[in-house]
Parts: C-alpha cells; sequence; structure tokens
C-alpha cells in the first residue's frame, strides 16, 4: 500500500488545492444569498470536481461532469432562476445542536473509514479486482475497443445504459408535461389570472367564462 | 437588437466548431473519453449558446421544438432497435457480435457500439434542448439586468 502512496505524492499538493478549493466554494454556496452568484459558483465546483477528476486518471467521468454540470446544468438553473426570485429568503438563524451533533459524529465516521481505504491504483484494492479487473483483461480479446469506459458502457453494460438513456428521455418528458408543452397555450408564457384569490369563492359563472376565454 | 454585439460575434465562430467538437466526441468515443452522453450535452450546447446570443425565435426557426419531441424518441429507439437487430440476426439480446460474426477484430462490435451511442447522442441532444426550450420560452428575452 505504502508504495502506491509514495507513487501519487507529487500530485498531492495539487490535489490538496483543488479540494481545498471545492470546500471553500462548497462554503460560499452556503454563505451567498444571491441566486445568480449560487448557480455561478455551482458551475465552479462542477469545474474544478471535473479538474479533480482528471488528476484521478477519471477522464470520461471528468468531461462529463465539465459537460453536463459545469455547462448545461449551469444554464438550466440560470434559465429556472428567471422563473424565480432573485434572492433566497433569509434564513432565520438558530442553534440546531442535535444537527451539530449529527454532522460531527458522520465526519468522524468518514474520517475513521478513509484510514482503511486502499492506497490510490493499488491493483489489490476491491474496486480493482473482481469484475473491474475483468473488463481489463477482457476488453481487448473480447471487444478491442481502446477505450475500456466505452467498452463497459456500450458493449458489456448495455442493458444500463439503455435504461439511462430511457432515464434521459423520461425527463424530458417529464419537463415537457410539467411546463405545459401539450396545453392549449402551446407552452407560450403562462399569465396566472390572480393567484392570490382563492378558487373556491369563484362563482360559477366566472368558471364558465375561464373555460370559454381558454377554448382555442 | 445590437447589444452583445462581441458575444454575438463570437458565438457564430464558435457555433461551427462546437458541432464539429460534438461530431469528434461522438465518433471518437471507442478511442478517447467521450461518447454519446457527452457528444449529445456538447451538441445541445452549441444551440443554448445561439438562443443565448440571439433569442429563443431565431433559434427555433433553426431547429423547430415540434422536431425534437420524435428526435429523443427516434434516439431511445435506435438504441433499442440495436438490440432487436441483433436479436433477429440470432444473438442475445445487444450482442452485436452477430452484426459481423466472421470478423477478425470484432467488427461487429465496433459497429454495434457505433449504433448504440449513436442513438444515446441523439436522444440526449433533443433532450437537453427540449427542457432548455421549454424553460427559456417561458420569458420572451433575458434582460440585460439579469445578465
Amino acid at each position: 500500500m505504502s508504495e502506491y502512496a509514495a507513487q501519487t505524492s507529487p500530485i498531492l499538493l495539487l490535489d490538496l488545492a483543488l479540494l481545498t478549493l471545492l470546500v471553500v466554494t462548497a462554503f460560499s454556496m452556503m454563505r451567498v444569498r444571491r441566486l445568480f452568484a449560487v448557480v455561478m459558483l455551482s458551475g465552479i465546483y462542477s469545474l474544478l470536481s471535473a479538474a479533480f477528476f482528471v488528476s484521478l486518471d477519471a477522464v470520461d467521468v471528468a468531461f462529463t461532469e465539465a459537460a453536463v454540470g459545469a455547462g448545461i446544468s449551469t444554464v438550466l438553473m440560470l434559465s429556472a432562476m428567471l422563473l424565480t426570485a432573485r434572492r433566497e429568503k433569509p434564513v432565520v438563524p438558530g442553534h440546531r445542536p442535535l444537527a451539530l451533533v449529527v454532522v460531527l459524529i458522520t465526519t468522524a465516521a468518514l474520517f475513521y473509514a478513509t484510514i482503511d481505504m486502499p492506497g490510490f491504483g493499488d491493483p489489490n484494492a476491491p474496486a480493482n479486482t473482481y469484475v473491474g479487473q475483468a473488463y481489463v483483461e477482457q476488453t481487448p480479446k473480447d471487444i478491442e475497443v481502446p477505450n475500456i469506459v466505452t467498452a463497459v458502457l456500450a458493449s458489456y453494460r448495455g442493458y444500463d445504459t439503455l435504461g439511462e438513456t430511457v432515464v434521459i428521455f423520461t425527463a424530458g418528458i417529464a419537463v415537457m408535461l410539467l411546463l405545459g408543452a401539450g396545453s392549449v397555450r402551446g407552452g407560450r408564457k403562462v399569465k396566472d389570472p390572480n393567484p392570490d384569490e382563492p378558487v373556491a369563492l369563484q362563482s360559477a359563472g366566472t368558471q364558465e367564462q375561464l373555460e370559454k376565454g381558454r377554448a382555442p | 437588437m445590437m447589444g452583445h454585439l462581441i458575444l454575438r460575434v463570437t458565438i457564430k465562430i464558435l457555433f461551427a466548431p462546437i458541432i464539429l467538437f460534438a461530431l469528434y466526441v461522438q465518433f471518437h468515443g471507442d478511442y478517447g473519453p467521450g461518447g454519446g452522453f457527452q457528444a449529445g450535452v456538447i451538441f445541445a450546447v452549441a444551440f443554448i449558446l445561439h438562443v443565448l446570443g440571439f433569442g429563443l425565435e431565431e433559434t427555433k426557426k433553426v431547429l423547430p421544438p415540434k422536431v425534437l419531441p420524435w428526435l429523443m424518441a427516434m434516439g431511445v429507439l435506435f438504441y433499442a432497435g440495436t438490440g432487436l437487430l441483433t436479436l433477429f440476426l440470432g444473438g442475445n439480446y445487444l450482442d452485436y457480435d452477430v452484426i459481423q460474426p466472421t470478423s477478425h477484430h470484432h467488427a461487429g462490435q465496433h459497429i454495434g457500439i457505433l449504433l448504440v451511442e449513436f442513438g444515446v447522442g441523439l436522444a440526449v441532444a433533443s433532450t437537453m434542448l427540449t427542457i432548455f426550450y421549454h424553460f427559456a420560452g417561458r420569458v420572451p428575452e433575458i434582460s440585460d439586468e439579469d445578465w
């Protein structure tokens, strides 16, 4: 284990810097109340974790994180932010000792667990033996694709990727249904008539008028 | 409508390279990092940049939103159809070797992976654009103070 730990030491400083920046970004996201700044910080967080994945040699994951996390979800959050308020509601500060105790115990348990973790790149680590080992050994014989990640994703675990594609498809359908693509308005800008007015007090006449007005 | 001139010129210059990069990531996924998911997202990002620079209506002329649900379904069906193809050729579902059974360098696997990744890319790109169109379609245009 010690020799693998020694191999990674030159990158250790870079890793530490990236992780420190991640923690700083996370804390500033909690402090900032302007939603625009929060969205931008979450994009920065994704970009930093993409850089961290590169230093862990997980380029495919880093690529996805940079494209999806830093790129498209930032834009989607921005466009979602345009539909809502620009500022977060101020939180009433209060002391919650139970939450603090739970967080401290969990942190201690996680730190305790890291003592048992195998060194980075250790071939005898549980993640690299058994099925991981089999993929690395079998891909050049079975599939002959240089990128083992693609081989696992599209060939060995083809069912999983099909499921993921269906999940993305479902997400698209859900957004279309929720934001009213199939409505009479055709997904155009929705103006609520008067949200403060209680619906139960509306007379039957206005209901009919509303429905007549809605008909194309 | 002449605001953000530098942004618009930059977006015009960057649009084609981004599409090209998406296609590279899509079809080079066997050899380097990337694949259908990443390529689909990058492809969608090119159009999202166009929306941000030129407004939703201009982009809707290029890529009408009515097409997107069809493309979403086609992507998923392309993936599932590749599995059905291998079934009909006598193999297991998504067992690509039967596409080219006589090949010595597993050409069937390469073809199968390319087909499947194309389905993924199509589904992801059109889904991301659908989601973005629906969010962006609710506000007329991003006003200057919101940037």
